[in-house]
This record gives C-alpha cells, sequence and structure tokens, in this order.
C-alpha cells in the first residue's frame, strides 16, 4: 500500500512538471506577447517593460526563477506591504515576533493587470469556479446514481427505459448547448430564474444543471452496467441464500464493488467538470477563473496563462490521485497487489 | 470496460428441425447483425438523421440563396415573422418596445453581421461531420497501431507502452490542446513563406482551419483505442492461428495487419463510433472559445458563442445552432449504441 502510495505521489509530481516544462516552452513559442499590440509601443517603453518583468532574460533562467518562486518557501520579517512582485498564495505567521512569517507559492504579478498579482487573480476568482464545480459534482452525483441503480434493479422495466433514455439524451447535451437553451425556456421565456451573474442560490442551478447534467448521464450508464455484473456475480446469490434482504444485498454487498468502475471515471469527471466551467462561466457570465485562462492566452499573459494552467492541471491530478486512494479503498486486491 | 473486450460472434442459429422437417436456414453473422440493428427503432433514426445531415452538408449550396459570409447590412440582427411568433419575447418593430426588425427572406433570421443563419448552419454540418469522420479516423489510426504494437510485442515494451499511456491519461490533455491550438494559430499564419509550417497552415486554411482540430483530437482520443486494442490482442495473441503463422516463418508485420487486426477491428471499430459525439463536442468546444475554425467559416460552436451574447433579444442566433448541434449528438448516440447493440451483443448485454 505504502509503495502504491509512493508511486502514485511521484507520478503526480512528475505530471505537474511535465506540465510546467510544455506550459512554458509553448507559451513563449506562440507569437506575440504581452506588450506587443497592434499600435506599436515604442521601442525604449517595451525594452523597459521586457526588463520589468524580466522577459529579456535567457528562457531557462525566467522558467527556473519562476519555479523557485513557486515553489520554495521563503522567511521574511517586518511589516510587509502589498506589492504585485511578491504576493504569496500561502502566509504562516511564525511566533518569533516581528512579523517573522513563512511564505510560499508566489506565482507573479499579471502583466496585463498591472495592479494584480496572479495570486490575488486566482484567489479572487477561484472561489466562484470551485463552487460552480461542486455544485456541478453534486447534480451529477445525485441524478445519475440513482437513475442507473434504479434501472439495473428494475431491468427491462419502464423505469429502465426511462433511465437510459434520460442518460442518452444527457450525453447528446453538453453545456455548450444546454446552457443557452436552458436561459432561453427558463430565464428569458418563463423567468423563473436570472440569466446571468452569480452570487444568489437562484444563480447557481441553471450553470450547475448545465455542467453535471451530461455527466450525470455518463454515471448514471456506468452505474447501471456496472451495478448488473455485480448482481450476477456468486457472492450476491450466496447473501440472497444465506436470507437476508434484498436492500441489504445492494446496499452493503453488490454497491460497493459495483462503484469501482464509478469511481475510476470520477478523476476524469473532475477534469471534465474544470474545462467544462470555461463555456458555463462564459454563457452564464460568471466571474470565475475559467474564463481568465482563456483570456490569458489570447492576451499572451505569460504569468497568468503559466498559474493557471498549474492550478488546474493540479486539481485534475490531485483528482486521480484521490480515485486511485479510493481504488485501493474499495479493491483489497490493488491493495496488496 | 472489461466487457468490451469480448470478440463480436452473434449468436448464429442452428438449423433447427421442426416436426415436419421444416428447416430453418441459419442467418449468416452479418445478415443477423444488420436485423438486430434494424429491429433497434432509436438506432435507424439516428441513422437517418445523420444520413441527412450528410445530405444536407453536401448539398448546402443549393440548399440556400445566399453564402456563409455575405454580409447584409441592411438585414442585422433580422428575423421573419415565424419567428418572431414561435418566440413570445421577441418583439417587432412596431409594436411598444419592439426592436426586432422582420425580414422575411430569411428562413431562421440573420446575425449581428447580417448573415443567414439557415445558410451558416448547413454549412457549419460539414465542420461538425468532419471532425465525426476524421476525429476516429486519426484516433484508429495512432491506437490501433500503438496497441496493436504493444499487445503483440509483450514483455518490457509493453510495460513501458502502456506506462505512456497511462501517463498520458493522468494529464490534463485538454489545457494543453488549447494552448496549442493558441500557438497553431499565432505561430503558423506568421510563419515564412516557403517553410513547412507555412505549408502546413496553407492546408489548414484549406480546410477553413480544420487540419489543427483534428491534430488537437488526435491528441485527447488515441489512448482509449490503444488500451482497448492491446486488450483485444492480448487475448487473441496465443490463438492457434496465430502460432500457425508464426511457425511457417511469417513476419511479425504481416501477422499483425492480416491476421491479428481483422479479428480484432470489429469491436475497436465499435467502441471508436460511441466517441464519435466527444469528438464533435470538442470541435464546439475549440470554437465557443476561440480557438476553433478561422472565421468566417461557420462552426456550431462559434455559432452558439455568438448568440448566447445575445440569447434575451435574438434568442433565435443561439438556439438553432444549439439544436443543431444536439441533433446531431443525438443521432451519432443513438447510431454508437445501436452499432454496439448489433455488432457486440455480448457487450451491450451489461452496457446497454
Amino acid at each position: 500500500m505504502a509503495q502504491y502510495l509512493a508511486r502514485s505521489l511521484l507520478g503526480l509530481i512528475v505530471v505537474i512538471f511535465v506540465v510546467s516544462v510544455i506550459t512554458f516552452v509553448l507559451m513563449h513559442e506562440i507569437p506575440g506577447g504581452p506588450f506587443v499590440r497592434e499600435k506599436k509601443l515604442p521601442q525604449s517603453a517595451l525594452n523597459n517593460l521586457n526588463a520589468k518583468y524580466h522577459l529579456d532574460d535567457p528562457l531557462w533562467k525566467q522558467y527556473t526563477d519562476y519555479m523557485v518562486d513557486l515553489v520554495v518557501p521563503t522567511i521574511t520579517t517586518g511589516e510587509k506591504k502589498f506589492s504585485v512582485v511578491d504576493d504569496y498564495l500561502i502566509n504562516i505567521e511564525l511566533p518569533f515576533g516581528d512579523h517573522t512569517t513563512i511564505r510560499w507559492m508566489n506565482f507573479g504579478p499579471s502583466y496585463t493587470e498591472r495592479t494584480r498579482s496572479v495570486n490575488g487573480i486566482i484567489s479572487d476568482h477561484l472561489p466562484t469556479s470551485f463552487q460552480l464545480g461542486v455544485a456541478a459534482m453534486i447534480v451529477a452525483v445525485v441524478i445519475g446514481i440513482p437513475l442507473g441503480t434504479i434501472a439495473a434493479l428494475k431491468k427491462n422495466s419502464v423505469y429502465d427505459y426511462f433511465s437510459m433514455s434520460t442518460a442518452l439524451l444527457g450525453v447528446s447535451v453538453p453545456a455548450i448547448v444546454i446552457g443557452p437553451l436552458m436561459q432561453y425556456v427558463i430565464a428569458v421565456e418563463l423567468k423563473w430564474l436570472p440569466t446571468t451573474g452569480w452570487g444568489s442560490l437562484k444563480q447557481v442551478i441553471m450553470p450547475a444543471i448545465a455542467l453535471g447534467f451530461a455527466q450525470s448521464a455518463l454515471l448514471a450508464r456506468l452505474t447501471r452496467a456496472s451495478l448488473l455484473q455485480v448482481l450476477n456475480e456468486d457472492y450476491i446469490r450466496t447473501a440472497r441464500a444465506k436470507g437476508l434482504r434484498g436492500r441489504q444485498v445492494v446496499v452493503i454487498h453488490a454497491m460497493k464493488n459495483a462503484m469501482i468502475p464509478v469511481v475510476t471515471v470520477m478523476g476524469p469527471l473532475f477534469a471534465a467538470l474544470i474545462t467544462g466551467t470555461f463555456v458555463t462561466e462564459k454563457v452564464f457570465g460568471i466571474p470565475g477563473l475559467g474564463n481568465y485562462y482563456i483570456v490569458s492566452i489570447n492576451q499572451r499573459d505569460y504569468a497568468t496563462i503559466m498559474g493557471t494552467t498549474l492550478l488546474f492541471a493540479f486539481f485534475i491530478v490531485i483528482a486521480n490521485f484521490f480515485v486511485d486512494l479510493t481504488y485501493a479503498w474499495l479493491d483489497p486486491r490493488i491493495r496488496f497487489d | 470496460m472489461s466487457a468490451l473486450d469480448t470478440s463480436p460472434t452473434p449468436n448464429t442459429e442452428q438449423p433447427i428441425s421442426l416436426g415436419q422437417g421444416v428447416v430453418e436456414r441459419s442467418r449468416s453473422p452479418w445478415a443477423d447483425a444488420v436485423w438486430r440493428f434494424t429491429r433497434n427503432r432509436a438506432a435507424v433514426v439516428g441513422l437517418l438523421v445523420i444520413i441527412l445531415c450528410i445530405v444536407a452538408a453536401i448539398l448546402a449550396p443549393s440548399l440556400t440563396d445566399y453564402t456563409y459570409d455575405e454580409q447584409n447590412y441592411l438585414a442585422v440582427n433580422t428575423a421573419p415573422q415565424w419567428i418572431i411568433d414561435t418566440f413570445p419575447k421577441m418583439k417587432p418593430v412596431g409594436e411598444d418596445m419592439g426592436y426586432v426588425r422582420i425580414d422575411n427572406n430569411y428562413i431562421l433570421g440573420t446575425d449581428g453581421l447580417g448573415r443567414d443563419l439557415w445558410t451558416r448552419i448547413i454549412y457549419g454540418a460539414r465542420i461538425s461531420l468532419a471532425v465525426a469522420f476524421v476525429g476516429p479516423l486519426v484516433s484508429l489510426l495512432v491506437g490501433t497501431i500503438y496497441g496493436m504494437v504493444s499487445g503483440y510485442a509483450g514483455g518490457r515494451v509493453d510495460t513501458i507502452m502502456m506506462r505512456i499511456v497511462d501517463i498520458m491519461y493522468a494529464f490534463p490533455t485538454l489545457l494543453l490542446v488549447i494552448l496549442m491550438m493558441a500557438f497553431f494559430r499565432a505561430s503558423f499564419t506568421a510563419s515564412e513563406t516557403g517553410s513547412i509550417a507555412y505549408r502546413l497552415n496553407k492546408i489548414d486554411s484549406a480546410f477553413g482551419g480544420m487540419l489543427f482540430i483534428f491534430i488537437g483530437v488526435g491528441i485527447t482520443s488515441w489512448m482509449d483505442t490503444a488500451r482497448l486494442t492491446r486488450g483485444q490482442v492480448l487475448s487473441i495473441r496465443k490463438k492457434e492461428y496465430i502460432e500457425a503463422a508464426q511457425s511457417i516463418g511469417t513476419r511479425d508485420m504481416s501477422i499483425l495487419f492480416r491476421h491479428v487486426l481483422p479479428n480484432i477491428f470489429g469491436p475497436v471499430v465499435v467502441r471508436e463510433s460511441l466517441s464519435i459525439p466527444r469528438y464533435i463536442s470538442l470541435e464546439a468546444f475549440l470554437s465557443f472559445i476561440g480557438l476553433g475554425v478561422n472565421p468566417p467559416t461557420p462552426s456550431w460552436g462559434s455559432m452558439i458563442s455568438d448568440g448566447a451574447q445575445a440569447i434575451k433579444s435574438y434568442p433565435n442566433q443561439a438556439v438553432f445552432p444549439a439544436l443543431a448541434l444536439f441533433i446531431v449528438m443525438f443521432g451519432f448516440n443513438f447510431l454508437g449504441d445501436g452499432l454496439r447493440d448489433a455488432l457486440d451483443p455480448r457487450a451491450s448485454e451489461a452496457n446497454k
């Protein structure tokens, strides 16, 4: 188990590292730069800006400087004024007096929004995206798993037919389709919910469904398939033969094993939710981080691209890691392999 | 999805003698599959929808009087009468607070640049369908070869090749595809005349910016196919006919393509057909965020993106492309389901 964990964790670090290198090289290879405009800046101004943000350094030095700022914690003393250049995500004050603080994870300043650091952008907008993602996850699980379970238990019945039709409908409507359609019918026509915006519970409902519905359909199909397979196993027959009641058999014996394939898609599902926020946030005018990611690529805001990419990559990889963990917990064969 | 790792062996009925020697003839596996497919009404509807879309995409120029990039500044954001009647919240000019100009020359109305929506939707079908056909091709080409080599070689090669697939799975591929699309878009248009990048860009613009989308689809999709193919190869690698071929000194290449491939292709293709909606929505997604096809080439994704901005005033501009996308994805989902049921009955038993 420990070996299994260590290997997963190592893989996680390798993936993040490779992502950081590829992203860094690729974004610098994209022609244009943060200060290249249609209306050209004077050469001297451009030189000054490049010098200020160290864009005139060799690429490898820019990369190592960035990664050192990000990964290596620093200890500072004394009162610190806010500065976009060294704004750290994690600040822990130590009990030595004189504001001795461990500071960690500096994403650097944003190149296009001069008064903000990337860290500021992340902490302002990530919570919104996170809330949206969690709401969508709830929609996906609450609709998907019961739907699949009912379909499996009442195989070939009206319930099964209805559940699987809903699921087929669900996989055919990505956020990009269901978003505008819902907006029109529910918000514009029926006026039940506001069209766009973020903040109130009413404004969460539509984006969460837009993002979560397609995933719920996948979960439903997978749950059904997996549960059907498990219900045919010998040990389920044994459990029934012992005289256990139907519900007990399903809940205690079947569900745990049936959930293994379902859990494995949770990682990709989470990744889909994260990238899905790019669309959903744009359609519903939500001030989340997904939108910033796309905008920063178009504006060649290197620091913001790097920061948001690494953050998203981190979430996706962590999600996969937890999937590995749950997988091992659910299936003892993996633990003792 | 271990249940998918079964080869397509439709249960051909044995001739059964009924009482007075009446013998029912057995059907061939293919006839059996066709019969099963046609009995699945949803799948047939899906197939018809797709055929209709293909016909519309091919005949697009003769189905409309306009071209997809033709702008009419006198008819910006117009809608015909029937749309005003169907969308109650759209108020025509003349009524109290009315703002929509009525123009019955455009069957679905026009967009913010005065381009005919219907024309753009049927031309947009070309993009989506192209992705629907080229996506699986790319994925099959890369994935099948990779999976076959890995499974057939076995041992250390297999371990390493599958480890790479594992790593690719853990990778946030879509983030990289987004970055790469931005890279392709910008760097290849800025390239020097005569260079490889310049030629690639020429090909790309000839396809309206689709080459890079195909590459993007390829990057994200080959791993599934590779895994499935490898599983299939492992299941038949020790079969007698492979050993027989090896024993008479057939070269590995020849064994792979003439003995292994034909025997594993069925399930792989069936599985691939189920991924088509994913490719279509990937293209729509990329176009939606502005990294897909080059404007003014119409893509449903970019049309929805433009239309969603004005959903309150001109719902027709977002609703119709969204419906088109929905119908095509629905069609392919139904079709894929039906194909699996027909060609891979044992798998469909569990994965209906």
